[in-house]
């Protein structure tokens, strides 16, 4: 049963919605830009042709890490993606699940560290250094933002936290709204996205870790991203408007979050410069965290 | 035509090198992705790394600095890749035919597969020139 889960679920389901999340990404991108943006298939058609390119690894790089970093990073999002389908249709949780996914959505940044390091090239290991900083910077305004649905459903299951949303979702109380605003901007920088695609920025270090990657490898990253692109929204759906409800009119609900939060990620990245990564250091450790702090008072209040 | 050369076609990232040219190609190029012409609509990307890129397209007169690392660069594109040669330097030198530093053109150097004349070419040349590379390499 696990495999099934790991397979059906983690992988397949999450690919196909992440790769069609990152088509709504691209065309809601060329839509702001009055462009018309890319077909439909693009991002499976893109990943079919990575897929079929030949591997080039660098002289200076380490053949290991360098071509299993990414597998690392993918064995993560698909953990995370499996223990939150589990909990979201099978009920089937774990007690203290919510940690074990704080943890595991912190792989992906590690897989592209440890890439960049590999991969013997100076703009590589500026990227991995620059994810470093803002890994540590995000960490604690977005743990403090998972919280506030912790402490509203007095439970440290994600199936506890589902439960305590059936009656009235923590997106409507104050403390829920405020550790919204937080999470989406370190969603944003999660997913190395404007403003906060410091490590990658493609413009200043031509994609930062990745520059030396090609074919399956730089595949399986794209699919990693893609992954994450699913899954950051879905856990959100999940801890802040009680999960995916796929019966009658909830579901268009459902859709509708889905699509929101995504269009709402993708909007701020369109409308943003990148920031220096001092900037971005100072941005989460200020107002983010405090405004986090604030919502974590609010909740333990019961607001 | 198999799959993998169906994927390529379908999702050509472009790599933009300049060979010492004189930078009105390499605008021109630049406008094929502005809203007028949009060619992500053929999922077409400008990659920043040599790594990603499918079709190299080289502008400029190849001069002797340059040339060593147009061959370098040739080596590190990953393949299947297409070659497209630019403008009417890379394609017979233009102007600078008599010039001691543009001892060849660009396909004496590494194998092209379509040439784009022009000082500089139109967005809409350009883009018919990727057409008929995508009908050459598919129609194969």
């Amino acid at each position: 049963m696990t495999i099934i889960y790991l397979v059906v679920f983690g992988f397949f389901a999450t690919a196909v919605l992440g790769l069609v999340t990152s088509w709504i990404d691209r065309k809601v991108t060329a839509r702001v830009q009055y462009r018309v943006g890319p077909p439909f298939l693009q991002p499976f058609i893109d990943i079919v042709k990575l897929l079929g390119k030949e591997t080039v690894i660098p002289a200076g790089a380490s053949r290991e890490v360098f071509l299993s970093a990414p597998l690392l990073g993918l064995a993560g999002v698909i953990a995370v993606s499996t223990i939150l389908w589990v909990n979201q249709f099978f009920a089937e949780g774990f007690a203290g699940d919510w940690i074990v996914i704080i943890y595991l959505l912190t792989v992906p940044s590690l897989s592209l560290i440890i890439a960049g390091f590999a991969s013997g090239n100076p703009l590589a290991s500026l990227g991995s250094s620059r994810e470093m900083k803002l890994v540590i910077a995000y960490e604690l305004p977005f743990i403090l933002a998972m919280l506030v649905p912790v402490i509203g459903a007095h439970s440290i299951r994600i199936g506890g936290i589902l439960e305590a949303q059936t009656t009235g979702i923590f997106a409507g109380s104050i403390s829920g709204i405020l550790a919204i605003i937080v999470a989406i901007l370190c969603v944003q920088a999660k997913l190395a996205f404007v403003p906060f695609d410091i490590p990658e920025a493609e413009t200043e270090i031509v994609e930062g870790p990745l520059v030396e990657y090609s074919g399956p490898a730089l595949a399986v990253f794209r699919l990693m991203k893609n992954m994450l692109l699913f899954v950051l929204p879905f856990f959100l759906i999940i801890l802040f408007f009680g999960g995916m409800r796929l019966n009658g009119i909830n579901l268009l609900w459902t859709v509708l979050e889905y699509v929101g939060i995504v269009a709402v990620i993708t909007v701020i990245r369109n409308t943003n410069p990148r920031v220096r990564i001092d900037q971005a250091v100072r941005f989460f450790w200020g107002p983010m965290t405090l405004i986090a702090a604030v919502a974590v008072i609010l909740a333990l209040n019961g607001l | 035509m198999s799959l993998k050369l169906k994927a390529l076609l379908k999702s050509p990232w472009v790599f933009h090198l300049s060979t010492g040219s004189c930078n009105n190609c390499d605008i021109e190029i630049l406008d094929c992705l502005t809203p007028r012409f949009d060619i992500e609509r053929f999922g077409m990307l400008l990659t920043g790394s040599i790594k990603h890129a499918d079709v190299l397209l080289v502008t400029g007169s190849c001069n002797r600095m340059s040339v060593e690392r147009l061959k370098g660069l040739y080596e590190q594109v990953p393949k299947p890749c297409l070659i497209v040669a630019i403008g009417t330097c890379t394609g017979s030198r233009g102007l600078f035919i008599d010039s001691y530093n543009c001892p060849v053109p660009l396909d004496k150097i590494i194998p092209v597969d379509v040439y784009i004349p022009g000082c500089p070419p139109k967005p809409e040349a350009m883009i018919a020139g990727i057409v008929k590379l995508i009908q050459k390499v598919g129609g194969s």
